[in-house]
């Protein structure tokens, strides 16, 4: 197969990847404290966290420019610090599959761990058992299928990630090139038979991708 | 000395303002529903904050909010059996039941939970999960999970109501033995008068969050101080399976 292609691939299996582990790590934790916890500016704080969800990916990847491009609010301290910019590497494209699929993991995570039995968690309490700890093995365990549910959609929508990412890592070839952002300008080029390929491969992975992650979902529940 | 309690807490409307003390015998808060029995045990067991009182186990002391105590329901030696049991769906028989004992090193938490399998009859079943086992199978487990860790006072919010009729005998019987085995102070919520007076030594009634009368079930059945004991007491007899789990 075109190294090209096989490049893109990797990249996107890569970006999905990495933003997933990202995402299921601070996303449960979110997850956790808008469930169980109480705070001012809760729900101020849900809003902000979802609203990637309805907003165009290009807008959400225009804040993204504004907070990280290399004269953005916190972009500009780490160019100056080190000299670095996150814009156009792959690790933008890793920032805006992860900004994007967050929500999709905290709106599910959220719902499953405010459905856990308020009395399970209270008898683990009464039993002895710390908040962390009844939160390992009580609620997350409960609220696995959830869970599950929230990672794999967040991994499928990182696969599918375009706007966001175009506007913050664009669209070098051999660098920040996933499948979706390939498949865009081999079209734009008129090389149609690669960009064919490139469309059948990403929907055969993606089919795949959510048939294990059910056939698995079914099992562990 | 004992287990002394002084709670006011108000919730949406509902004011409760209680005071009463047990030694190491088993009492039950008895009354209608609604009238802030299982709300007392959550106040006791630290699930639930008060606004002001005190809750002490002879010289030790779990809240005061005087001197602002508040010892976490995790450090406060109160075994607790839920209404539903919550026992965990995700856990074996054996898995709730040392889950009880946190502390404990694992191997001996293996031979505790052995021994508490022995103990409440449950042999053969360290293996299945909750929605396997029978509704008093149910019950034991639950009593055992609170029973592992060695608590100083057994707090029951009407365990048994959800059971039929031969159950809930064989359940109080059980609770007999259980109080016997342990020596602790039990309290057990429930709107039996029946039951109250089967297990009971103390019954404290509850009326509209507050106590009504303080006795042994003879003294409440002779002498009820007002028309509402004296209803509910006559009420109850008249309808002694009242299996009404409504809290």
């Amino acid at each position: 197969m075109d190294e090209a292609v096989l490049f893109s691939i990797r990249l996107s299996l890569q970006v999905a990847a990495l933003s997933t582990a990202l995402v299921v790590l601070t996303g449960l934790l979110l997850a956790y404290l808008l469930a169980r916890k109480d705070f001012r500016g809760k729900e101020l704080l849900d809003v902000l966290l979802t609203i990637p969800l309805v907003l165009p990916p290009t807008v959400t990847g225009y804040y993204l420019i504004i907070l990280f491009g290399r004269n953005g609010f916190i972009g500009k301290h780490i160019y100056s610090l080190t000299g670095w910019s996150i814009m156009f590497t792959w690790y933008a494209a890793v920032l805006a599959s992860y900004v994007v699929a967050l929500p999709l993991m905290i709106k599910t995570s959220r719902a499953a761990i405010e459905s856990v039995d308020t009395d399970l968690i209270n008898a683990s309490y009464t039993l002895g058992h710390s908040e962390s700890n009844t939160a390992m093995k009580v609620i997350l365990p409960l609220a696995k299928r959830g869970i599950v549910a929230g990672a794999v959609l967040s991994f499928a929508r990182a696969m599918g990630e375009f706007g966001a990412t175009l506007m913050l890592a664009g669209d070098l070839p051999g660098k920040t090139d996933t499948m979706p952002i390939a498949i865009y300008s081999l079209v734009g080029s008129g090389d149609w038979s690669k960009a064919h390929l490139m469309v059948v491969l990403l929907t055969v992975m993606s089919g795949v991708f959510l048939y294990v992650a059910n056939r698995y979902s079914k099992r562990i529940i | 000395m004992g287990l002394q309690v002084n709670l006011q807490k108000k919730v949406n409307g509902f004011g409760l303002a209680v005071e009463w003390e047990i030694d190491n015998e088993l009492a039950v808060l008895f009354g209608s529903s609604g009238m802030g029995k299982s709300m007392t045990l959550q106040l006791v067991a630290g699930l639930m904050k008060p606004d002001n009182g005190r809750v002490s186990l002879d010289e030790k002391v779990y809240f005061d909010s005087s001197t602002k105590t508040d010892v976490p329901p995790q450090d406060r030696p109160f075994g607790y059996v839920f209404q539903n049991l919550a026992l965990f769906p995700h856990m074996t028989v054996i898995g709730n039941i040392m889950y009880g004992a946190p502390l404990a090193p694992k191997h001996e938490k293996m031979d505790r939970a052995l021994e508490m399998i022995g103990a409440f009859k449950l042999t053969g079943l360290e293996g299945r999960y909750p929605h396997e086992i029978s509704g008093g199978q149910k019950q034991r487990v639950a009593v055992a999970r609170a029973l592992i860790r060695r608590p100083r006072v057994l707090l029951l919010d009407e365990p048994f109501s959800a059971l039929d009729r031969p159950l809930r005998m064989e359940m109080r019987r059980f609770l007999i033995e259980v109080k016997k085995e342990f020596n602790i102070p039990v309290i057990m919520v429930t709107h039996d008068f029946e039951e109250a007076s089967v297990i009971a030594n103390k019954v404290i009634i509850y009326d509209h969050g507050k106590i009504a009368q303080i006795g042994t079930p003879d003294a409440i059945r002779n002498g009820p101080v007002n028309g509402y004991v004296q209803r509910l007491v006559k009420e109850d007899l008249a309808e002694p399976c009242n299996s009404d789990n409504t809290g």
